[in-house]
C-alpha cells in the first residue's frame, strides 16, 4: 500500500515534468473539442432551422441534444482514447527496461503487483484529467440545451471503464518490451482488433457472432451510453482491465523465473 | 551473511558465471577482482535477486535469493554498474522515494534524506536534477540509494568509477567505515584500491572463482617470492656468485649494468623470505660497498595477473 503510494507519486510527477502528458492532454482535448465543436454548431443550426420550419422538425423527430450530440461526443472520445492512451501507457515499463532503471526498481522491497499498480494508477490519473477536460463541453450543453445528465453521468463512468480497460492492456505492452515504438503499436493494434470485432461479429453469425459481440469495446459501451449501467459490461470492462494487469504480473515475475 | 554455492549462470547458452563458491561474514568486506567480462555484475546481479541463476543456491542475510526474494531485497542496498537512475527526478525527491519504497518510517525519511546527501556530498546539488548531474555526482546519488534504509548488506558494482581523486579517497574511506556493521561486496578493476578497502579478495575470471583469500595471504598462496632490489659495488660476476649463496636466494638477476663498478641486482627469494640482512652481510664480507637495498613487494596487481594468465610463478 505504502510503496503503491509512492510509485503512484513518482509516476505522476514524471508525467508532469515531462511533456507526454502535457502534449497527450492537450491533443486528446483538442481533437475532442473541435469535434464537439462541429457537431454542436450542426446541431444548433438544425434545431434553429427547425424553429422556422416545422417539416424539418418532423423530419428529424425530436431533436434530442443527447442524440444528436452527447452521444456521438462519447463515441469520438472512445476513438480517440483509443490512439491516444497507447501514447500514455507505453512508457510504463518500457522506459525503465531502456533506461536500466528496472534493475534498481526490482532489486528495492517491492512487490511486482505494487509496481504495476502504481504506473496504472498514474496513468488512470492522466486519463481521468483528459476526461476531466471535457465536462466544460457538458456544461456548454446544459447552458444551451437540455441534455440527459443521467446519460452524461452513465457515459463518463462507462468511458472511464473502457479506459481502465485500455490502460491496463497498455501497460502489459509496455511490460514486454524496452522500446516505447512496438509497446505504443502492440496495444494500439491490439485495441483496435478489440474495437473492430464487434463490427464484423454480424458477418459470423451465430454463436461467434455473440462471442465477438462480447469480445468488443464499444458493444459494452452503448448501453452506458443510453443512461444504462448493465452489470455485465461493468465486469466485461473490469475483467479485461483485471486480466491486463495480472498479464503484466506474469510478465515482471518472469524475469525472476529460473532459465 | 552472504552464502554461495556452486551458482552457475547462462545466457541462452553462453557462459556468465560458472561454478561459484564462497561466503562473506558479517562486517566483512569482500573485495571482487576480475577483468571485464569476468562475472562480477552477473554474480552481484544473482545476489540482489535481480535476476535468477541457473543453478546452484545463494543465501543473503539468512535468505534465499530465489525463495525469498522480497525478504532479501529488505537487506540489500545496491549499486548497479551502470548507475540508472530517474533523470527526470531531483535529487532530493529521489531519495525520498527510493528512502520511502525501502521502507524507511515517514517521519524519518526526510532526515535520512538529509543525512545521507552530506555523507557523500550532494548537498550542493539538492536543487539540480539528475539529469543534469556530472558522471561523478550520478555515481554518489547512486551510492547514496544505497546507503538511504542504512542496510545491512551492501552490494557496490564499481563504486568508485568516475569519481575524482578527492572523492575516491572519501568515498573508500566512507565504504572502508561502513564495514565492521555491514557486509560488503564490492567490484573493482583497480587492484591497489581493493586490496585497501577489503579484508578478503575474490579474483574471478572467466566465470570462474580463482582464489578467495586475504590479500597478504593470497601473495604468500602464490608462493609470492619476495624480491629484493640491491646497488652494490663490486666486480659484477663475483658479486653475483656470493649473492647465489646465499640460503633461500631463487634467482639473482643483474638489472642495472653501468659498465663501471656500481651495479642493480634482483634477488628473489623463495616462500615469503626475507633475506635483506644476508644481503648487507654479504657485501660486508665481500669488502664491497652497499648502495642500496630496497625490498620489493609483489603487488595485488602482479598477482592477478599471475592468476588470470595463469603462469607458474
Ligand atoms: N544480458 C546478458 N546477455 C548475454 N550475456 C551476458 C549478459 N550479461 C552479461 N553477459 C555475459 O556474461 C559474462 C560476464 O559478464 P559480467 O557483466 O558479469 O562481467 P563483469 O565481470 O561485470 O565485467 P566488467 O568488468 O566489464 O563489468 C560476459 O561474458 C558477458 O558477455
Ligand atoms: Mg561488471
Amino acid at each position: 500500500m505504502r510503496n503503491f503510494f509512492f510509485i503512484l507519486m513518482k509516476e505522476l510527477r514524471s508525467y508532469f515534468n515531462s511533456p507526454v502528458a502535457f502534449v497527450v492532454v492537450t491533443i486528446f482535448s483538442v481533437l475532442t473539442g473541435y469535434y464537439f465543436y462541429n457537431i454542436f454548431a450542426t446541431f444548433s443550426t438544425i434545431s434553429f432551422q427547425a424553429q422556422t420550419n416545422p417539416n424539418l422538425a418532423s423530419q428529424y423527430g425530436a431533436l434530442n441534444v443527447t442524440e444528436l450530440v452527447i452521444r456521438p461526443f462519447f463515441g469520438i472520445i472512445s476513438v480517440v482514447m483509443l490512439i491516444m492512451l497507447p501514447m500514455l501507457t507505453m512508457r510504463s515499463f518500457s522506459e525503465e527496461k531502456k533506461a536500466g532503471t528496472m534493475e534498481l526498481l526490482l532489486t528495492f522491497p517491492v512487490r511486482d503487483g505494487e509496481a504495476i499498480l502504481g504506473k496504472f494508477a498514474g496513468c488512470m490519473g492522466i486519463f481521468a484529467i483528459m476526461l476531466g477536460l471535457s465536462i466544460p463541453s457538458m456544461i456548454l450543453v446544459e447552458v444551451f440545451g437540455d441534455p440527459e445528465w443521467g446519460v452524461i453521468i452513465t457515459g463518463y463512468f462507462g468511458l472511464f471503464l473502457m479506459g481502465s480497460a485500455f490502460i491496463s492492456l497498455g501497460i502489459f505492452m509496455s511490460s514486454l518490451t524496452e522500446n516505447q515504438i512496438i509497446a505504443a503499436v502492440l496495444s494500439f493494434a491490439a485495441l483496435l482488433l478489440l474495437y473492430m470485432v464487434g463490427y464484423t461479429a454480424s458477418l459470423a453469425g451465430g454463436v461467434m457472432e455473440r462471442v465477438l459481440e462480447y469480445a468488443s469495446f464499444n458493444f459494452h459501451f452503448r448501453n452506458f451510453a443510453k443512461g444504462v449501467v448493465d452489470t455485465s459490461d461493468m465486469i466485461y470492462y473490469l475483467l479485461i482491465t483485471m486480466l491486463f494487469l495480472f498479464l503484466s504480473m506474469r510478465s515482471l515475475e518472469s524475469k525472476r523465473w529460473r532459465g | 551473511m552472504i552464502e554461495v554455492e556452486n551458482l552457475t549462470k547462462t545466457y541462452g547458452g553462453a557462459r556468465g558465471i560458472n561454478d561459484i563458491t564462497f561466503s562473506v561474514d558479517k562486517g566483512e568486506i569482500l573485495g571482487f577482482l576480475g577483468p571485464n567480462g569476468a562475472g562480477k555484475t552477473t554474480t552481484m546481479r544473482i545476489l540482489t535477486c535481480f535476476m535468477p541463476a541457473t543453478s546452484g543456491s545463494a543465501r543473503v542475510a539468512g535468505y534465499d535469493v530465489f525463495e525469498d526474494s522480497l525478504s532479501v531485497r529488505r537487506e540489500i542496498g545496491y549499486l548497479p554498474e551502470t548507475v540508472p537512475l530517474y533523470t527526470d527526478m531531483q535529487v532530493p525527491t529521489y531519495l525520498r522515494f527510493v528512502a520511502g519504497l525501502k521502507e524507511v518510517p515517514f517521519r524519518e525519511i526526510k532526515k535520512r534524506v538529509e543525512k545521507i546527501m552530506e555523507q557523500v556530498g550532494l548537498t550542493h546539488m539538492a536543487h539540480k536534477f539528475i539529469g543534469e548531474l556530472s558522471k561523478g555526482y550520478r555515481q554518489r546519488v547512486g551510492l547514496a540509494q544505497a546507503l538511504v534504509n542504512d542496510p545491512q548488506v551492501l552490494i557496490l558494482d564499481e563504486p568508485t568509477i568516475g569519481l575524482d581523486p578527492k572523492q575516491i579517497i572519501e568515498i573508500r574511506s566512507l565504504i572502508r567505515g561502513l564495514g565492521g556493521e555491514r557486509t560488503i561486496i564490492l567490484s573493482s578493476h583497480i587492484l591497489p584500491e581493493i586490496s585497501m578497502i577489503s579484508q578478503r579478495v575474490i579474483i574471478i575470471d572467466e566465470g570462474k572463482v580463482k582464489a578467495i583469500d586475504t590479500p597478504e595471504k593470497l601473495m604468500q598462496q602464490l608462493h609470492a617470492t619476495d624480491k629484493i632490489r640491491a646497488r652494490i659495488a663490486g666486480p659484477c660476476d663475483s658479486v653475483k656468485q656470493a649473492l647465489e649463496k646465499i640460503d633461500g636466494v631463487k634467482n639473482v638477476e643483474l638489472i642495472e649494468d653501468t659498465g663501471g663498478i656500481t651495479n642493480g641486482y634482483m634477488l628473489e627469494f623463495s616462500d615469503g623470505f626475507d633475506g635483506s640482512h644476508m644481503v648487507a652481510r654479504t657485501a660486508v664480507e665481500g669488502k664491497w660497498d652497499l648502495y642500496e637495498l630496497t625490498p620489493v613487494k609483489m603487488t595485488l596487481e602482479d598477482i592477478f595477473i599471475r592468476i588470470v594468465t595463469e603462469e607458474e610463478v
